[in-house]
């Protein structure tokens, strides 16, 4: 084993680490701007540490006729979260980890998690289960061919479908404003608040259970099983907001070839970049929540429909324009 | 005379507000009811009372309105076969009121079409009537199951969701039956009682002043209603006139009861579509009022302080300055936040057309206050039946004819806005003495007494009925809340599910003051 490689899987396990620390972090911070923008005091950033803390340490309570499926979920859940996290390329660009999936395979993961989710909450059979089953199910099916296509037309100007190469060639190639990935974002935006569960499609806060989707699904869950899947939730959202940085922000990430020579200044620029990103995505996501009002479940197609429209016009300018 | 009627012979009762009462056969019951709706009036009330003591068998109490003011029809039945005609043809709302007068009295309506349990659940057993003198409350006790047959709707995909009564959040509890195909509801049917507690058999023994703290408490968010309605009812028995001073208070109070309560649904009304802001914006207003209540009378929700006879607390002249300081924060605010939610569009979006009652139907289901109003329902007792001080307030009825989320949103802003007009009119002409209350520490004998009150969800009627030694025999609370839960079931057909928790909240019925 070389050096690089050596120190490609110690960055491997930095990463895959930092993440699963990091992310209830920035739900607080998230909530904790929701909280600011609706004049609360909040309950601090921490709060999502303390929820986890708690959980893990109360007994599970599981529904009588709940099958093997409904208990391994969780545990799939948060694994299939924590993969998709690893696979992206978060504090630099060459991870052992990464070139094992594709961006067609990480869309693969998540759908992954939202079949187990699903067929977790249709196993205990109550009505609220199979009714968020079924609308989680519409939603996805709706956000997914959008994110696709928002992944086409970034490894379009790439030439490849790995993230890494994605991310080099817009990270630090010479700079240049691509019109296409401007579409690519605003419909990466739309997709972003639907597959986590937040306003307009969902209300992650709602206590109202005919109104839920994501929180419907869960409402069985209890105790380290519940903790999981909010860690997972965590998780997703910590996922797609990196997903949304490595396109179309990726400057300061660490580049391909730095872990040999100058990691010692490339890895803290890249941290540090990191850090600035999140809180301004978790400020803006909490601003975006704040302005809009929870729409009908209905118009979602309508919503979703065009973050998929956005996607292919930006795919079209990549080839009309070739930019 | 409210109604001609050669069979029906009426007197009028003493009071704050135009009521009549009668004895009628039980043949007569319903061409009087009939003869009520045709002229546009409406079922308020129907209970019954156990008066084997005086040897007169049992009675069902019903309680009409229409223009001229409230009737009350006194049905004597026989001890044996304590039956009436039905009368939820002419009035269907009258027909959970005459199941739960079966459950708690066992007098029931014949030819009636539902004869299902109302209030009842397992805990006492079907032959047993609690309000009846002779209840044996050891006896009654059962391991019966809660067994209820809900109506079923057949069809290709159709299929029940069933929620409650313990619900994902901390509210009162009550249990919705969807049929629903896809996510579009077909019928929803409800079943209450689950917070039964008594209340009308505690009533019964106890003195006037605990009574009228029992009254306070029948649901929280109205108490000021209750409390001021049975006082009404005590004092007309008695022929006492509060103090001037005490019927100002009475109406400051109620007119802040309204606003908190409208202050808090429009926050909720938010929050049910996901703008958490609006709802944040409007408890902050909420709560600052409910903290001037504790300051300035010592109670947040004004419990308690309204006692038979007049108030318990009175305002000082450097407090007034406080509440008229409230009184423009709130103008300011409010005013505010509803030009946010006016043009929101995403908000209006949800309002607009969901859970839509069009007059027409509201005027067959009785739909009455907040709710009725945002239907074009005109009835405001504040308006109508103006007692002291209203009658020299010259209210404002805020109606609306749309009828779904968005008329009632309307309504509610028109409301808070008459209120805080009111809350200025009334600090103007606060009298200033030092009697807070008269004397009225008794009723006399065999009396009957109602009192009606225009609180904010709608009209609260109290009932008492006094025995030989002047004690309570019977009262009945009746809320506002028994005429707008069945409407409720209609308002959502053809509605999606997910809109059912923001169409329930635009009507915010109480279960505790059903359910009793």
């Amino acid at each position: 084993m070389t050096t690089d490689q050596a120190l490609g899987i110690l960055f491997q396990l930095y990463q895959s680490l930092l993440v699963v620390a990091l992310a209830p972090l920035l739900t607080g911070w998230v909530n904790q701007c929701c909280a600011w923008l609706q004049n609360r005091s909040g309950p601090g950033l921490l709060q999502p540490y303390r929820t986890l803390r708690k959980l893990f340490h109360k007994d599970a309570v599981m529904a009588y006729n709940a099958s093997p499926l409904f208990r391994v979920t969780p545990y799939i859940l948060f694994g299939c979260m924590w993969l998709a996290a690893a696979i992206i390329p978060i504090i630099a660009v060459d991870l052992p980890f990464s070139p094992a999936a594709d961006v067609i395979a990480l869309v693969g993961v998540f759908a992954l998690a939202r079949v187990f989710i699903a067929l977790a909450a249709m196993d205990i059979g109550t009505a609220f289960g199979t009714l968020g089953a079924r609308r989680e199910m519409l939603v996805s099916f709706l956000a997914e061919p959008a994110l696709l296509m928002v992944f086409f037309t970034a490894s379009l100007i790439s030439h490849s479908t790995q993230l890494p190469r994605i991310v080099d060639a817009l990270a630090h190639h010479q700079f240049v404003l691509y019109p296409s990935l401007a579409f690519a974002g605003l419909a990466f935006v739309i997709v972003l608040l639907a597959e986590n569960a937040r306003i307009p499609i969902d209300n992650p806060a709602t206590h109202l259970e005919l109104t839920m989707i994501h929180e419907a699904m869960i409402l069985e869950y209890s105790a380290r099983h519940l903790a999981l899947v909010e860690w997972a939730s965590s998780l997703k959202l910590f996922a797609y907001i990196s997903i949304g940085i490595a396109l179309f922000v990726p400057y300061g990430i660490a580049e391909v070839g730095a872990m040999a020579g100058n990691w010692g200044s490339a890895l803290p620029l890249a941290i540090f970049a990191l850090l600035v990103k999140l809180i301004l995505a978790g400020a803006a996501l909490s601003l975006l929540e704040a302005l809009l009002a929870k729409m009908r479940i209905f118009r979602a197609p309508e919503f979703l429909g065009t973050a998929f429209l956005l996607a292919v016009l930006g795919l079209l300018i990549h080839f009309l324009l070739g930019a | 005379m409210p109604i001609n009627n050669p069979n029906v012979h009426l007197t009028k009762l003493s009071g704050a507000i135009p009521a009549w009462s009668g004895v009628i056969k039980p043949d007569d019951l319903q061409p009087t009811c009939q003869s009520v709706s045709d002229g546009g009036g409406r079922l308020v009330a129907l209970w019954g009372s156990d008066e084997r003591e005086q040897n007169k068998g049992f009675a069902l109490h019903v309680a009409l309105v229409n223009e001229k003011g409230l009737i009350c029809l006194n049905v004597p039945l026989p001890n044996d076969l304590p039956s009436y005609p039905d009368i939820s043809q002419i009035f269907p709302v009258a027909n959970r009121m005459q199941r739960a007068a079966y459950d708690l009295l066992g007098i029931y309506a014949h030819e009636g079409h539902d004869h299902r349990k109302w209030l009842r659940h397992a805990a006492w057993h079907g032959g047993s009537f609690p309000l009846r003198k002779d209840f044996d409350a050891a006896k009654s006790r059962t391991e019966e199951s809660d067994a209820y047959p809900f109506v079923q709707v057949e069809g290709q995909g159709v299929h029940e969701i069933a929620v409650g009564p313990v619900h994902a959040g901390i509210i009162e509890p009550g249990h919705f039956r969807f049929s629903v195909v896809g996510e579009k509801t077909l019928r929803l049917e409800e079943r209450l009682g689950y917070t039964h507690k008594g209340i009308e058999k505690r009533f019964e023994s106890m003195n006037l002043q605990q009574g009228a703290k029992l009254a306070g408490r029948v649901s929280g968010d109205s108490t000021v209603a209750y409390a001021w309605a049975y006082a009404m009812a005590a004092e007309s028995i008695a022929a006492v006139t509060p103090p001037d001073r005490a019927l100002w208070l009475r109406a400051l109070f109620l007119e802040r009861e309204r606003i908190a309560n409208h202050l808090g649904d429009l926050g909720y009304l938010g929050n049910d579509v996901a703008l958490s802001f609006g709802f944040a914006q409007f408890w902050i207003l909420k709560e600052q009022l409910l903290r001037n209540n504790a300051a300035l009378f010592g109670h947040r929700y004004l419990m308690d302080k309204i006692v038979p006879g007049g108030v318990a607390v009175a305002l000082s002249e450097s407090d007034k300055q406080t509440l008229l300081e409230e009184c423009a924060m709130l103008e300011r605010d409010v005013r505010l936040l509803r030009g946010i939610y006016d043009e929101h569009a995403g908000v209006q979006d949800r309002f607009i057309g969901a859970g839509r009652i069009a007059p027409k139907l509201a005027a067959q289901l009785g739909l009455c206050g907040l709710a009725g109003r945002a239907s074009s329902q005109a009835w405001d007792a504040r308006v109508q039946f103006p007692c002291a001080p209203y009658d020299k307030l010259d209210v404002q009825m805020a109606t609306y004819r749309n009828g779904d989320v968005a008329a009632r949103v309307i309504v509610r802003f028109d409301e808070l806005f008459e209120s805080l007009r009111l809350q200025r009119e009334i600090l103007a002409n606060l009298v200033h003495d030092d009697i807070l209350s008269a004397p009225l520490e008794k009723l006399p004998a065999h009396g009957f007494g109602i009192g009606m009150i225009e609180g904010w969800r709608g009209e609260v009627l109290v009932a008492i009925h006094t025995d030989a030694q002047g004690k309570l025999t019977r009262v009945h609370p009746h809320d506002p809340s028994w005429q707008n839960w069945p409407a409720l079931e209609h308002a959502v057909i053809g509605n999606i599910v997910p809109d059912f928790p923001l169409i329930n909240k635009s009507f915010n019925l109480s279960y505790s003051g059903q359910d009793l």
